[in-house]
Order: structure tokens, then sequence, then C-alpha cells
């Protein structure tokens, strides 16, 4: 269905910025090579090296805008005066031209994607391929750890979307938590007539069933000792023991009840998961940023003062 | 024996009460002669406790007796008060049988055989004395009526009530509470009734409390064993059969016109709602008899008593001005040549033949709703591609309009005085086909969509008038532009107007080809029977035509066309439309190109359908895009589920999201959420009591501040995408704030707060466009045309 659109992440306006992000490493690449002190000990100090790191350091905040962007895309910037007199704004221009003026995160995050990836070059080479056990090194860590996490998620991104819709289709969440619910009262009346050792497993598996939960928990997409699973696993047995007396078909009826409501919960943890697993690098993504920021500052304060 | 007055007033109505009362305190020899027993027999035979209601609110009342919004009783004791107190001389239980002579010797007799002798006479019947039947059969069976006195009297039964005016919806209301009742209208909009009666009407629906059909046309009522009935109609989801225990119909009633005529009244045409011709000073074409109030075509108490003041004194010789005169007045006021109110009216009924059929009053009735433009050379009035939709009659001057076709060869066609336009913008709800400049400096009257509409409804005469010209209009804009008129005129006669509801076939695959189907509102699908099921394979919205690849090549028709959404197509003759093809060699070229081009994207369609997915077209169809002008949709299969278009969505507009990411159905990675879809006729401007409900001319549908509330726009629209939302200061968050994750966007919920409907506006106000597709980091979220969109969804 890519064909609805334009374009998707890395392809955006025809690989604007990974040209934009190639020319720019090609050209760091040329200069590094021709330059006298490549590889040297204080490359950093030169002028090329004070270049590069100026330009990683620009590109650092372009990156970290993002984050702003992302937030106040909907804001007021750029809002039109409420049109007065309609008549004048007829004929500026024609219909849904102005929109493609307009700035698009999609457009802010494939910079941001191509960037980053640039900034593994600039720095390094800004680097001059030195590192010890200091503050500067602690930055470019730091950038590389960030950047790792950012291409998880751009692996997440572009994969996990199709997942998740296959696995819900129609239905939301909270839509399978409501029939798991209207299950769960359903089994609980079939099972009140039922001997007390179906009952108790019943309700246990009512009260104990859990979808989500801690971040391991949703990551993994199971709750360990499901008690709808063990239910299901047990009632065929039970249903032996009690079946010649008891009615068979109540037995039945809850069983499937609860295959069902085994189906749903599967559904419903996978869905959690695949959330969790597209969600999960933001939680390092995000302090990596900060953290790296004020690495940086450290780095370029340092720099300066006790150079 | 027989008595002598100067004026003789009939019908003891709102209007002859009033024209008494004024004749009463103007000390003239006068008598008020009603034929029931009672005062004001209409208002006496309300329902128990029925509100009046005194619209319409802009006009003020001038008359001796005193009237305003109020309970029927009320209204009824203070009239009786006030006509004790001016010493009115009336004559209950006296029925008029014969009016004769002529000013200054009537002769007026009544039904005892007395006769009377009048200078003048004012009738002031109102049209209650004749009321319409349903004329379909079992029209007369025991259990269908056409009056209701008391709606206590019946309960726990179904009851079918026909009419959505005011009476229907009054009566169905007050049966609503002890029955099951179920309102039909004609119309698709509840447009006939006042908005108080509306707004109670569309909170009752949404309560539950009744049901509505609405484009629903009675075909027949049949009796069953035991008293109850079956009332069967056609809805535009094909024939219902209700069964009931008692049809009301409410459906107004007809001038009583032999009686009139045997007065010597004239009408100015055959229609059954034509009112007699007036004069400005309500005189009819004979002199010294005066008609006021309903017969005149004036329904409301408000202008029948107004005019029954009116009228006493014009007969006196005191030129009085009408109650609406200084609104009027103000409209005319640049017109050149125009310097009354009555010049301004004259003017229009010489240059404006569309108008024609409407007598002064209801021209007047029509110009308090309109605009007047005065636009100087070269001034546009509308662009192609815009969303406006009101209708223009040029008075004075000229106008061009410019359109351009696919080829982009631009067409002019001149108009000129006593012509009009933007008819096509009106009824097809697209977007302007062509510009309209002005070429000649001109006066236009500008009236809107909803006033239009009303009066398309209420006069047949106006209706057909339009249809004549609109129809050539659309035979040109969809086949050919430079086609002569000659041969339009030849087109057009024995074309057909037809309406579909959305669903059913204009005709199937198989069937012989009976004539080219011009699409004037709405849109249709093509598809094609393929291993038993119907695939899809286009989609058309008006303004193109289907049904000429049959006509070309002679064969059956090679393909099932369906309305998409509610549709009207103009159905030409084959005969007629080969003719004209033998005659025109551009226009046979023209249909032949267009015909080879749909055989070859038909043929790659049939490819593409082998392995492609008709179902995605048939679920988008299903969602409303049909009948959309612009949709969003998101691509799951790019959705990071971040819903960043909602809040930015709620950024943007004052702490309210206008979608909802997750609600909406889904379907092979393609996802609608709920989310405006800007219709081409939008079901939430049907019935917006402060006409709050725009579109702008890019095509947005907003509300504008002046919505009161009332929810009816939140009940009509079949998306549910319009919310009631509290107003709030709403602050989005500073750059820093953003930075340091401070500052938490807080909506302050409360019941008791004043709400407000709230819809998508487009971003209309934000340059760059739309936020929700800007905010989507993945670029899942996409906005499109119909077109577009089911196009690539192939």
């Amino acid at each position: 269905m890519n064909r609805m659109q334009g374009a998707t992440l890395l392809k955006y306006r025809d690989h604007r910025y990974l040209k934009v992000a190639s020319a720019l490493v090609l050209l760091a690449m040329a200069a590094y090579s021709l330059s006298g002190k490549a590889g040297d000990e204080d490359f950093g100090g030169t002028l090329l090296g004070y270049l590069l790191g100026i330009a990683a350091t620009l590109i650092v905040l372009i990156l970290m805008l993002y984050g702003v962007v992302r937030r106040r895309i909907g804001g007021t910037m750029g809002r039109r005066q409420p049109a007065k007199d309609e008549k004048a704004t007829r004929g500026e221009k024609p219909f849904r031209a102005g929109r493609l003026e307009g700035a698009t995160l999609q457009g802010w995050l494939s910079a941001h994607i191509y960037l980053g990836v640039l900034l593994l070059v600039l720095a390094t080479l800004h680097t001059g391929f030195h590192f010890g056990w200091n503050v500067h090194t602690l930055s470019y860590v730091l950038m590389l750890l960030l950047i790792a996490s950012g291409l998880y998620g751009l692996y997440a991104y572009l994969n996990y979307p199709t997942l998740i819709t296959l696995n819900m289709g129609d239905d939301t969440l909270d839509d399978l938590l409501l029939m798991i619910a209207e299950l769960d009262e359903l089994a609980a009346a079939r099972a009140l007539a039922l001997p007390d050792e179906i009952q108790a497993l019943v309700q246990k598996a009512c009260r104990e069933t859990r979808v989500g939960g801690k971040f391991w928990q949703q990551l993994s997409g199971e709750q360990r000792d499901c008690p709808t699973h063990y239910a299901v696993q047990q009632l065929p047995e039970l249903s032996a023991k009690y079946g010649t007396h008891e009615q068979p078909k109540m037995i039945r009826e809850l069983y499937a009840l609860l295959l069902r409501k085994e189906k749903l919960l599967q559904r419903a943890r996978t869905d959690v998961m695949l959330r969790a697993r597209m969600r999960c690098w933001l939680l390092l993504h995000a302090p990596l940023g900060i953290a790296l920021l004020a690495a940086l500052t450290a780095h370029i304060v340092s720099v300066f003062f006790y150079w | 024996m027989s008595e002598n007055y100067k004026i003789v007033i009939v019908g003891a109505g709102p209007g002859g009460l009033s024209a008494a009362g004024r004749a009463a305190q103007s000390g003239i020899s006068h008598v008020l002669l009603e034929a029931s027993p009672h005062l004001a027999s209409t208002i006496h035979h309300f329902q128990k406790g029925k509100s009046v209601m005194a619209e319409p609110a802009l006009l003020p009342l001038r008359s001796s007796m005193s009237f305003a919004a109020g309970v029927r009783e009320e209204i009824l004791a203070i009239w009786q008060q006030e006509i004790d107190q001016y010493r009115v001389n009336v004559r209950l239980a006296s029925q008029v049988t014969d009016i004769s002579g002529c000013a200054g010797d009537f002769c007026i007799t009544l039904a005892t055989g007395e006769t009377l002798h009048a200078d003048y006479v004012v009738l002031a019947i109102g049209l209650q004395g004749n009321i319409r039947k349903l004329a379909v059969p079992g029209e007369d069976l025991p259990g269908v009526q056409y009056q209701l006195d008391d709606p206590d009297e019946f309960s726990n039964e179904t009851i079918v009530v026909v009419g959505g005016g005011d009476a229907g919806v009054e009566n169905a209301l007050g049966l609503a509470r002890q029955n099951r009742v179920i309102l039909v209208n004609r119309h698709e909009e509840f447009s006939d009734c006042k908005a108080l009666n509306h707004e109670r009407l569309m909170a009752a629906v949404a309560q539950g409390k009744m049901e509505t059909r609405v484009s629903t046309y009675t075909e027949c009522i049949e009796a069953l064993a035991g008293d109850s009935l079956v009332y069967v109609a056609q809805t535009p989801l094909g024939q219902e059969r209700i069964a009931c225990h008692r049809v009301i119909a409410r459906l107004g009633a007809k001038p009583p016109r032999p009686l009139l005529e045997h007065f010597g009244v004239v009408f100015p045409n055959a229609d059954s709602t034509a009112v007699p011709q007036l004069s400005e000073q309500y005189e009819s074409n004979v002199p010294g008899l005066y008609i006021v109030g309903a017969l005149a075509g004036y329904p409301l108490i408000k202008q029948a008593m107004n005019q029954g003041y009116e009228v006493i004194e014009y007969i006196l010789g005191n030129p009085v001005e009408p109650a609406d005169e200084a609104l009027l007045r103000a409209k005319f006021v640049d017109v050149p040549d125009v310097f009354s109110v009555s010049d301004g009216i004259a003017l229009l009924r010489r240059n404006l033949p569309l108008l024609l059929p409407l007598t002064t009053l209801q021209l007047r009735e029509f110009m308090l709703d309109s605009a007047v433009l005065i636009l100087r050379r070269g001034a546009v009035v509308f662009n192609s591609n815009d969303y406006s939709n009101s209708f223009y009659s040029i008075l004075q001057g000229c106008v061009a309009i410019e359109t351009e076709d696919g080829q982009g060869e631009v067409n002019v066609f001149g108009l000129h005085e006593g012509e009009f336009f933007g008819e096509m913008g009106l009824l097809s709800g697209r977007r302007r086909s062509g510009t309209a400049v002005v070429s000649q400096d001109c006066v236009l009257v500008e009236t809107p969509r909803r006033s239009m509409l009303k009066l398309l409804y209420s006069s047949k005469g106006v209706q057909r008038r339009l249809d004549e010209v609109s129809l050539k209009r659309v035979v040109r804009a969809c086949l050919d532009t430079a086609l002569p008129e000659s041969e339009l005129d030849y087109l057009v006669q024995g074309a057909q107007a037809k309406l579909y509801a959305a669903g059913d076939a204009l005709f199937c695959e198989g069937d012989t080809a009976d004539g080219l189907y011009l699409i004037r509102r709405g849109s249709v699908t093509v598809s094609r029977q393929r291993e038993g099921r119907e695939v899809v394979l286009a989609y058309l919205p008006a303004g193109n035509y289907v049904g000429e690849m049959a006509l070309v090549s002679g064969q059956p028709r090679s393909a099932t066309v369906r309305a998409a959404s509610p549709a009207e197509i103009i159905l030409l003759e084959a005969s007629r439309v080969g003719e004209v093809l033998g005659r025109n060699t551009l226009l046979r070229s023209k249909v032949g190109s267009q015909f080879l081009e749909n055989v070859r994207d038909e043929h790659t369609r049939d490819e593409a359908s082998g392995h492609g997915d008709s179902g995605l077209v048939n679920f988008l169809l299903e969602q409303g895009v049909g009948e959309a002008s612009d949709v969003l949709l998101i691509d799951y299969a790019r959705c990071i589920r971040c819903n960043n278009c909602e809040t930015s969505c709620a950024d943007a507009h004052d702490g309210t999201s206008r979608l909802d990411r997750e609600a909406g159905a889904t379907y092979a990675q393609i996802h609608v959420p709920t989310s405006c879809r800007h219709c081409e006729h939008p079901h939430c401007m049907k019935d917006c009591p402060p006409d709050a409900i725009h579109r702008s001319v890019n095509g947005e549908v907003y509300i504008g501040d002046n919505c009161i509330g009332c929810g009816n726009c939140q009940t009509n629209c079949p998306y549910g995408v319009i919310q009631m939302a509290v107003e709030q200061e709403y602050h989005t968050r500073s750059v820093w704030q953003v930075i340091f994750g401070i500052g938490k966007r807080e909506a302050q919920q409360g019941a008791d707060l004043p709400k407000k409907a709230v819809k998508c506006d487009m971003c209309k106000d934000i340059l760059g466009g739309p936020v929700c597709v800007r905010a989507c980091p993945t670029g899942a979220a996409m906005r499109g045309h119909p077109e577009e969109l089911l196009n690539y969804a192939e």
C-alpha cells in the first residue's frame, strides 16, 4: 500500500536528505584525507578539526530540535489571521498548493535520520581516531549509543506498524479487553453450577490474568504461568474427573469460553508487546540525547578552557 | 333585509382579527364574519397547551391586537379581551358563500341566505378550510386522519405522522410521549418547520423518543384485520412497510381555489401551490377585494397580523410602510435608479424571469434573505474551484463565465441581465466549475444556499424555470462546452432527471442501452461481475457522464453503474444523443476518444483487478469516501501509533482534538479515523438553526462563532465527527516549556459549562495546511479527494 503515498521516511522527497548527507560525508572525507594532520593526536585542534566539530555540534542541535518541533507543530506557529474578507483570499493560490509549503514532521524525521547517521562520520573524523578515558570520548560513546538506539527505532518504525495491524485488524486494545471482561463474566456465571475445583480454577483465571504489566512483561508478550492458559490445560482433566455425573454440556461451554479468551489474550498481549518493542528504544534515546548534550557541553567548555 | 358596511372582513383568524381591530379602532363601519363558532378557529384547534410561536423574529409586529409567543389559551384569551375592548363587530357562525360586485358595491351572501353590502372586502380566510390529503390508495381508510386535536387521546400505539411542517412535527412530538412515533418527511431536511420545533424534534430524535424517515414518499396504506394498518413508503433505501395503528397526515392545506375563482380572483398559473396575484397593497385583480394572510402566501401569524393592519390603512388611503420596508430599503440603497423598495421589487419582477412565478409578497420575502451586490467591471464573483454555494441572479449588467475543459481550452460564455448562475455549485455541492467575472458593471442578487433550497422546495414554478436552464448547462458542462444552443434544446427535450439512493443501480451489465447518464449531483461507481463478485472499476463524481460506451458501440451495457452516494442523474434519450452525435463531428470525436480511453482504462483495471483488491474500494466507499470532498486516511503500515496527529490537532484547536485516530474502521492496512470528510452535501449543514456551518471557498466545512450549541449537527453527522466541547482558554506550551517538559495541557471539563459544536476545519486558518498530516512523523496520515484516494486504492 506504499503507493498510496509519495514516499516512506527514507525515500522522503526523492531521498532529499540522503543526498544532502552523502554530499557532506564525501566532502568531510575528502577534506580529512587531504589534511596534513590527519590522525594526529591534536587533530581536533586544527582548523579542519574545529570545522568538523562545529558542524557536528550544529547537527546535534538540529537533531535535538526535532523533539521540540514534534511537540510544537500544531501550535500557534504560522497561524493565518482569520480571513475577515473571504474574497481577499480568493485566487491567491490554487487549492492545496500552499499545503506542501508547510513544514512536515515527516520531512524533519527523514532529515533527523540521515543527519544522525552523518553525525557518525563527522564526529568520528573529528576525533582523529584518538580515544581515551575522558569526557571527550564519553561524548563520543554517548553519541554512538544514541545513534544505535535511533537505528533500532528506524527498524521498529518501518516494521512494527504492519505487524500491529495484522494482529489487531479492526479492533483496538480496549475492544479486546472489553471482550475479555465479558468472557470472564460469562465463564464465572457458568462455573457457579460446577464443582468447587473448577470454580476456583475459573475464578483464578478471571482474577489473576493480566495483559501487559511491567516493562519486561510487556516486551515478552506473555504472562508467566498465565492462569487462563493453566485453566485451559486443566479443564479437560477436571472434565474427565467430574464429567460423568456433572453437566458435561456446561463444561464444554466453559471450555469454549476459556479457549476464546485465551485467543483474545494472546492477541492483546501481542499488541502490547509489539507496541512496547516499537517504543522501548525511546526510553533510551531521549535520555541519551540529554546526556549527550551535557557531555558535549563539558567537552566544548573543557577544550576551550583547558587546552 | 340587508346591511351596509364600509369594510367586510371575512375570516376571524389572526389576519382578520388584526384588520377588524384596526377598523374598529379607526371608527369605520365594519363587520368580521367567521364561518366557525369560534374566533381564530385554526388556533382554537391547536393541540391543548400548544405553544404558539412568533416568527420571523426579525420582523416587528404592527397591529392593534397584541401578539407574542405564548401558549394557545393565553393568546386566545387576550384576543377575546381586545375584541371586546375595541368593540369589534363580530358575527360568528356566518359562512360566506358568495361575493359579487365590485369596489364600492360588494354584495356578500351568507350561508343563512342573508346578504350584506360593503365598499371593500378583506379576505382573510386562510387555508385550513381545504386540507390536503395523501392522494394515495388507502387515504380514506379509518385510522388515517388529517387532524389531531389532543395528542393525549392516544397511547401505546404505533403512529406514522406524515409531514415535516410545523403541524406534523408538533403532532409527532406530542404523540411521542406515550406512543411509538415515526415521522415521515418528503424532503431531505426538516427545513419547513420553525427553528424551535426543529430543535425539539432533533432533541427527541437524539434521545431516541422518535424515529424519522426523510426523502420518503407515501406509496399506499393497506388495512389489516383488526384496526391495524400497513403504511407503505418509498425511502432512499428502498420500499419500507411499517405496521401501525394510525396514520396522521399533516400536509398543510390548499388554497380554496374554486371558491376564490368563483369570487372572480385570478391565479397566475395552474400549480396547486400557486397563490393569487396581488398588488403590493394586497389588492386582488378584483378592485376593492383584498386578500391577506396564508391565502396570500403568508402562513405565519405575525405576517398575517401585520397585513391585516396594513390593509385597513391602505383602504383608508393611509400609505403605511409594510413592516419589512426598512429592512428591504437598506438592501436596495445603492442600486442605481432604484429609489424605493417598490422600485426594487418592480426591477426584480421586470429583470428576473426566474422569479416570475413569485408574487410581490414572496419576492419581498426572497429579498429579505438575499443580499444585493454592486460590482464593477472586472470584479470576480467566484473563482473556478471555489467551494462557495450561493445562487446569483443578474439584476443589471453582464457576467462572463470562464470554464476550462480537460485539454486546457478556455471557454467563455456571457450572461446578461435576467439570467442566473451558480446553480451548479448549489445543486452539485462541488467546487465551482468556472470563474464568474463581471464583464459590465452589474447588480447581482446573492441568495444563500438555504434560502434558495427553501424557495425551490416551495415554488414549483421557480424550480421548473431553473431546471429548464440548468439542464442545458449541465449537458453543456458534461458533454461539450461548444455545443450550439439548438442542439442543447434538442437534447434536453425528453431528458429526465432521476434520483438514486446510494447503492441503487443506474443500469446493469447486459442491459440494452437506454441513453446517456449525466451525473448532476452525487457520484457513481462502475463495476463488473468477476467470479460472482462485483468488482469496482472506477469512481466518477458529478460533472461526468456514464453510459456512452454502449451508445457508441451499440452493444449491451458492459458494466454496472451504481450510485455511490445519493445521486441526481439526467438521462438523455439514446436516439436524440445518437442524432446529435451524428450532426456534430467535434462532439463525436470527443465522446469517441473518451470511449477509447475508457476501454483502455478498463482493460488495465481489469488486469489489475485479477490480483488487486477491489474490496478496498468498496471499503472506502462504505466509509463515506464517495460523498467526501477531502478525507483523512492513515496508512497503518506506517503509523507508529504515536497519536501526534491528535495531540497536534488539539494544540492547534484550543485543546480539543477534532479527530479520533484509534476509532474508525481499518481494512488491509488502510485506516479511516473518525475525522471530518467535508462532504459534498454536508449532513451537518442540514439543520443548523443559526446557520453557523459554512463551506469556505477552499472547501473546508467549518462551524462559525454563532454556534448555539444545539447539537443538531452532531446528531446529523453519520460519521460521528462532531463533538460538543466547552469553550476554554487554551495556551500552547512555549518552546521552553516543551524543552523542560513543564506546563501540562489540561482541558477544563465541566458538565454545566456551555458547550459548542467543534469539528475539523482542515486547519484553514493555519499556514501550511492540516496539522494532522504535517504532524505525522512517518507520513502515514494523508488527506485527499476521493478520486485520488480511490485511484490509488486500486
